[in-house]
């Protein structure tokens, strides 16, 4: 049983030198975000500011559930889902509108105006476009359904055009070469086949947009995060607690309610 | 008798259905539109167009004075420390609570120990917080802790640090599983500590994945800090909305033309740094 | 006392084969430092088997009995501690692709070192003659440093092999550890197994495949058929026939390294000591491994 050999120790050593590097460099990245925010971590975690946190949480509970208060929260759940509903399928309708030159079906210039719209449109936060929305059309959830549109008319506009780039165009062109007008062939030859693909999308996205709409409220929008917002201005916060539950309780029936759709939808013969 | 061979139908049979859907639709829609308050009219109310037409109406030019860049610019650091800060701070809490959530991890899996219950337990606990933490939106938590920490980043920072920890936790945790468990598997049956065995069996195996996933969360992270700033927690998000109170349209556009390229770019970076790992 | 084994039954849980019966009524017992080898055909409930020794699995009738203590009624760090005397060779060795040979050999003593020297080892190896010591008697000191996604089939098996060497184990467990090698790299492989169970006085117990191997290493021969022990015997004792009702239901042809239909010596045929000038040449030239 030999010593070990000076090329072994080195050829030992576990990570390569550009390894090395990277994580110092991350981990310096990291410490100089905390120092540029002069956020200092010991005082967050003080017993001190532990007790007031405490303190702050307690006075959350208990929830209020007086039936007056529960009325105002379904009316403020129904609200949600109103905007979520009414946005989706504006979106929808404004996607699929903007796919067909977003796919190049009119032409290569329509082609890049539209696409650079639909990018303007994804990229702009919901909750931005809801700001300009209260500009535009007041406090209120209709200023939430229109910022819930534009930003998911971007959305699906660009899968909606994937989705025609994507689907054959055979069926639509034989129609057009038997004497149809181009939009004829388009709803009878093409849209068949994409609408499922089209259906999925804006369910994918209604259920992302309930999410969506429950804080587009702290703007002004509508809904529970108005409710929320409101409360907690006054410092309500039993009923702000109740409102927070309730939004807790809606994500959470929607995403089992989306995950039973898809198992069914799995199941052969669905 | 005559039979349905001789009479052809010439009624579409599914001409009812189709209309007795589009009728229950419209039913449905109908109330909707009344809650969602949907009256186009509004846009095109008098003082509204004169409100918003004013606002957009600066938009061009943007606003580019030296002074007013200066303040988008510590902005625009600050969001970037924001979503750094606080994708480290999620990583911190997700990583202990993923390791104890993932099944790869368990003992009591390999032969019912006398002591099975303690982590059954300990797991079910975990899986309730991440779904706590996951389930509250951000905003919501960002919104709270201005609450209780007043306005600035802090809040901001923590936010992202709890929502984020919540899905990074139950994703660290997936992946463990769904790759090939037995390394671990084989490590903890000759004895060693569960932690050892994420070490030396897991994380070879799954450690590109975990980076990948983490790097596409401080892009999110990014935006999301933005957005936080409206509710008061700093960055570029409480300039817009300042700025947005005050009608100014100009510095309006600016801030928005900032953020999407300080967009653009997290985006490339990430895409970047994804490459390189793989 | 290594191991008692006491109507030992065993259904298969979950899994593809839930339900299925694996054991039925195994009872064996081995003493400290004998050297035992399973032989059957496939499905015969061999890993099943040698999972219960390694106290990984808990059978679901009967009793067991491991190193002095009953595995399944011990504490959570008393049946670790159980588990880190107890190494285990698995017929595809669990190592992750990435790992270099030097971590994954050092893995054999996760359950022994304290947890710093563990981490540690992680970036810098607390010891590297050892594990180079245990890959140097299996003829693959060269490959230390190597990661594993680079070794073939029989040279991980022997990674594997180095791991549970380095751990120095009480007991010696070995499922199939040489399926992937050609029969000179198995002999190598099996006799430093030997070896080492002689030198420590350590039990060893092997599932094997080929016969010939079984019968020419190891002192005490048990023959699994269906979930049952079919023979207890020493190799002088195991004949042709003994073989042929064992292995009733394949083709015919009693399975070697070689993959040369194996024909069992007629006379007696020592197995205590390493084979001497007569050691069996394979009839096909050895893979290139």
């Amino acid at each position: 049983m030999s010593g070990v050999t000076f090329a072994e120790r080195r050829a030992a050593m576990g990570f390569c030198l550009h390894c090395w590097t990277t994580l110092l460099l991350l981990a310096f990245l990291v410490w100089a975000s905390f120092a540029y925010l002069s956020l200092d971590l010991s005082r967050l975690f003080s017993a001190e500011s532990g007790r007031g946190m405490l303190q702050f949480v307690l006075r959350f509970f208990p929830p209020d559930t007086s039936a007056e208060f529960l009325r105002k929260i379904a009316k403020g759940t129904l609200e949600t889902l109103a905007i979520s509903a009414i946005g989706t399928l504006l979106a929808a309708g404004a996607g699929l509108l903007l796919a067909l030159p977003a796919a190049g079906r009119l032409g290569s210039v329509l082609k890049a105006v539209t696409r650079f719209l639909l990018n303007a449109l994804r990229s702009v936060p919901e909750l931005v476009w809801a700001a300009l929305m209260v500009l535009a059309a007041g406090l209120g959830p209709f200023a939430g359904t229109l910022a819930l549109a534009l930003h998911t008319a971007g959305v699906l506009g660009r899968l909606f055009a994937e989705s025609l780039e994507n689907t054959p165009p055979e069926p639509a062109r034989s129609l057009a070469e038997s004497g149809a007008a181009p939009a004829l062939a388009f709803l009878y030859g093409t849209l068949p086949a994409i609408t499922p693909q089209l259906i999925a999308y804006s369910l994918y996205r209604w259920e992302m947009n309930i999410r969506m709409a429950t804080v587009l409220g702290f703007v002004g929008a509508g809904g529970l995060g108005q409710m929320l917002y409101y409360e907690l201005s006054l410092l309500h916060e039993a009923q702000a607690s109740s409102v927070i539950i309730a939004m807790l309780a809606l994500v959470v029936l929607v995403d089992a309610a989306s995950a039973w759709v898809r198992r069914r939808q799995m199941r052969p013969g669905g | 008798m005559a039979s349905s061979l001789q009479q052809p139908r010439l009624r579409d049979p599914d001409a009812l259905r189709r209309a007795g859907w589009a009728l229950l639709a419209l039913l449905a829609l109908w109330p909707l539109l009344l809650i969602a308050e949907f009256r186009p009219a509004e846009l095109f109310d008098a003082r509204n167009l004169a409100v918003m037409g004013g606002f957009l109406g600066q938009f061009f030019p943007p606003n580019l004075s030296g002074d007013f860049l200066a303040f988008v610019l510590k902005a625009t650091m600050e969001t970037l420390a924001m979503a750094t800060a606080g994708t480290a701070l999620a990583m911190l809490l997700a990583v202990p609570l993923g390791l104890v959530l993932t099944h790869s991890l368990s003992v009591s899996r390999i032969g019912p120990a006398p002591d099975r219950g303690a982590g059954e337990a300990l797991r079910a606990l975990a899986r309730m917080t991440l779904l706590l933490l996951r389930g509250i939106p951000e905003l919501v938590w960002a919104l709270l802790l201005v609450r209780a920490f007043g306005l600035g980043p802090a809040a901001g920072v923590l936010a992202i640090a709890l929502t984020y920890g919540g899905m990074l936790g139950k994703v660290y945790a997936e992946i463990l599983e769904s790759g090939d468990t037995r390394p671990a598997r084989a490590l903890l049956e000759s004895g060693s500590g569960r932690l050892m065995a994420f070490f030396y069996g897991l994380l070879p195996g799954a450690g590109q994945e975990l980076a990948s996933y983490t790097i596409y969360r401080w892009e999110c992270a990014v935006r999301a800090s933005v957005i936080m700033g409206f509710v008061g927690a700093g960055g570029l998000g409480q300039l817009m909305d300042q700025s947005m109170k005050m009608l100014n349209g100009g510095e309006v556009s600016t801030i928005l033309i900032v953020f999407l390229l300080l967009v653009l770019l997290a985006d490339a970076l990430s895409v970047f740094l994804r490459k390189l790992l793989a | 006392m290594s191991f008692e084994l006491d109507r030992v039954g065993l259904v298969h849980a979950n899994g593809q084969a839930q339900g299925q019966r694996a054991l039925r009524a195994v009872s064996i017992a081995a003493a400290r430092g004998e050297r035992l080898a399973i032989i059957g055909p496939s499905g015969a409930g061999k890993t099943s088997l040698l999972r219960i020794l390694a106290s990984s699995i808990r059978p679901t009738e009967g009793r067991v009995s491991v190193l002095g203590s009953h595995p399944w009624q011990l504490g959570g760090s008393e049946l670790r501690r159980l588990r880190s005397r107890i190494g285990f060779i698995h017929q595809a060795p669990p190592i992750p692709p990435r790992q270099r040979a030097i971590t994954a050999v050092i893995a054999g003593r996760l359950g022994q070192w304290p947890w710093w020297k563990s981490a540690l080892s992680l970036i810098y190896p607390a010891d590297i003659a050892g594990p180079r010591d245990q890959l140097a008697r299996l003829d693959l000191a060269d490959r230390l440093f190597d990661r594993c996604d680079r070794l073939s089939g029989g040279q991980l098996q022997r990674v594997g092999v180095a791991r549970v060497l380095y751990q120095r184990p009480d007991l010696l467990l070995a499922d199939e550890p040489v399926s992937a090698m050609d029969p000179a790299l198995a002999d190598l492989t099996v006799s430093q197994l030997h070896a080492e169970a002689q030198s420590r006085g350590v039990t060893l117990v092997a599932s094997l495949h080929a016969v010939d191997i079984a019968l020419r290493w190891f002192p005490r021969v048990i023959g699994l058929r269906a979930g049952e022990v079919v023979f207890d015997l020493p190799p002088e004792k195991v004949s042709e026939s003994v073989l042929r009702e064992l292995y009733a239901s394949e083709t015919g042809v009693l399975p070697s390294q070689d993959n040369q239909p194996f024909n069992p010596p007629v006379g007696a045929h020592p197995a205590d000591d390493a084979p001497a000038g007569g050691a069996r040449k394979p009839v096909a030239p050895p893979r290139v491994i």
